[in-house]
């Protein structure tokens, strides 16, 4: 038998990922694209809410979207209807995107062509928040059908985010919805994040965010890593022995 | 659930190591998990398992050290640890705060290895 020892490694697990993430970044900021990734629970809107963002943004600004789903190419199919670009990403059993994915999918795109990439992420509140892809924006959705303790529920996902959604809220009557419960409830696990109210079905809020957007647009990507991670190791970091 | 995603990165993490270290026996994996990291410890030991079958690690022990959440208070300018993920707040003035020191973490910190013993497989 050999003599047993400790090794420290100090590594993050998903280093390969944010590698490949800040690779991603650097990428769009190299071709001026802005990256505004949508994450939610299955059935809180992001496809609604992505529908009309590209239609009311093309052709005024050249916008192309992604999409992961586990399965189907129905949500590519109605974002296609927009007339911008629209790539579907399968991701068969996993229940996120990851970097690897996005560069995979992004194969012979010319970004430079692009004002904003839109990447909405496969439906659950869980995992994408594990993993970096690079985006500028990360925004979560949550409809008001879903509970006003959404966020205490879930508050790593929030706790990534960089914008929150509110959507349907044109049944939020309907639907009892506590809206000063739900602020509270974001900024109990995320104080001070930024909150819109929308509803894609009737176009409310919605000016708003496109203005959001717009204002973004008038400045270059930055390549700054996100305030999530900037308290972590960094990726590259040699193991102390 | 993407603990098995995260499994199959720590055990190529591992397996890198190990190789790089002489292709040492890894008796242990120490992890340091953040309350804050979005993973479930039950979900990654059983995933764990699945994943290093059949690897350089198979057989290897996953030890997982808990990295409670601390927030910086903007208030006390003081690191506290908040009353809970829910409640990202200063436990002393309860003022609000999104600044996380430490509870993110997702790190493979050390191994525990033999030398000269040859790897499982």
């Amino acid at each position: 038998m050999g003599l047993p020892r400790i090794v420290e490694v100090r590594k993050d697990i998903l280093r390969k990922n944010d590698l490949l993430a800040r690779a991603l970044r650097d990428r769009f900021a190299a071709a001026g694209v802005y990256v505004v990734s949508l994450v939610s629970s299955p059935g809180a809107g992001k496809t609604a809410f992505l529908e009309q963002t590209l239609a009311a943004l093309h052709p005024g600004y050249r916008v192309a979207a992604l999409v992961g789903d586990l399965a189907t190419d129905r949500d590519a199919q109605r974002l296609g209807r927009s007339g911008a670009p629209v790539r579907q990403i399968t991701t068969g059993t996993v229940c996120h995107l990851d970097a690897e994915m996005l560069h995979a999918a992004l194969d012979g795109w010319d970004l430079a062509a692009l004002d904003f990439l839109f990447i909405e992420n496969v439906g659950n509140l869980v995992c994408p928040s594990s993993y970096d892809l690079g985006e500028h924006l990360r925004v979560v959705l949550l409809s008001v059908t879903e509970g006003e303790d959404k966020p205490l529920k879930y508050p790593t996902i929030f706790n990534t985010a960089d914008l929150a959604v509110v959507t349907k809220v044109d049944l939020a009557e309907a639907v009892g919805f506590d809206r000063d419960e739900t602020r509270r409830n974001i900024h109990e696990v995320r104080p001070g994040l930024e909150i819109l109210e929308t509803a894609a079905r009737t176009g409310a809020g919605m000016e708003r965010w496109l203005d959001r957007l717009r204002e973004l647009a008038g400045h270059p990507p930055p390549r700054r890593e996100p305030a999530y991670r900037a308290d972590q190791a960094a990726p590259n970091s040699m193991p102390a022995s | 659930m993407h603990e098995l995603s995260i499994a199959v990165s720590l055990v190529e993490l591992a397996c890198e190591e190990a190789e790089r270290l002489g292709n040492v026996r890894v008796d242990a994996l120490h992890l340091r998990l953040g309350s804050l990291a979005g993973v479930v410890e039950e979900a990654l030991l059983f995933s764990f398992e699945l994943a290093a079958q059949g690897t350089a690690i198979e057989g290897a022990r996953l030890a997982i050290e808990h990295v409670p959440l601390t927030v910086l208070c903007p208030r006390c300018g003081e690191e506290r640890a908040p009353p809970s993920v829910q409640h990202l707040r200063c436990p002393t003035c309860d003022t609000p705060t999104p600044e996380i020191v430490r509870g993110r973490e997702l790190e493979l910190f050390a191994l525990e290895v033999q030398d000269g013993t040859p790897a499982h497989r």
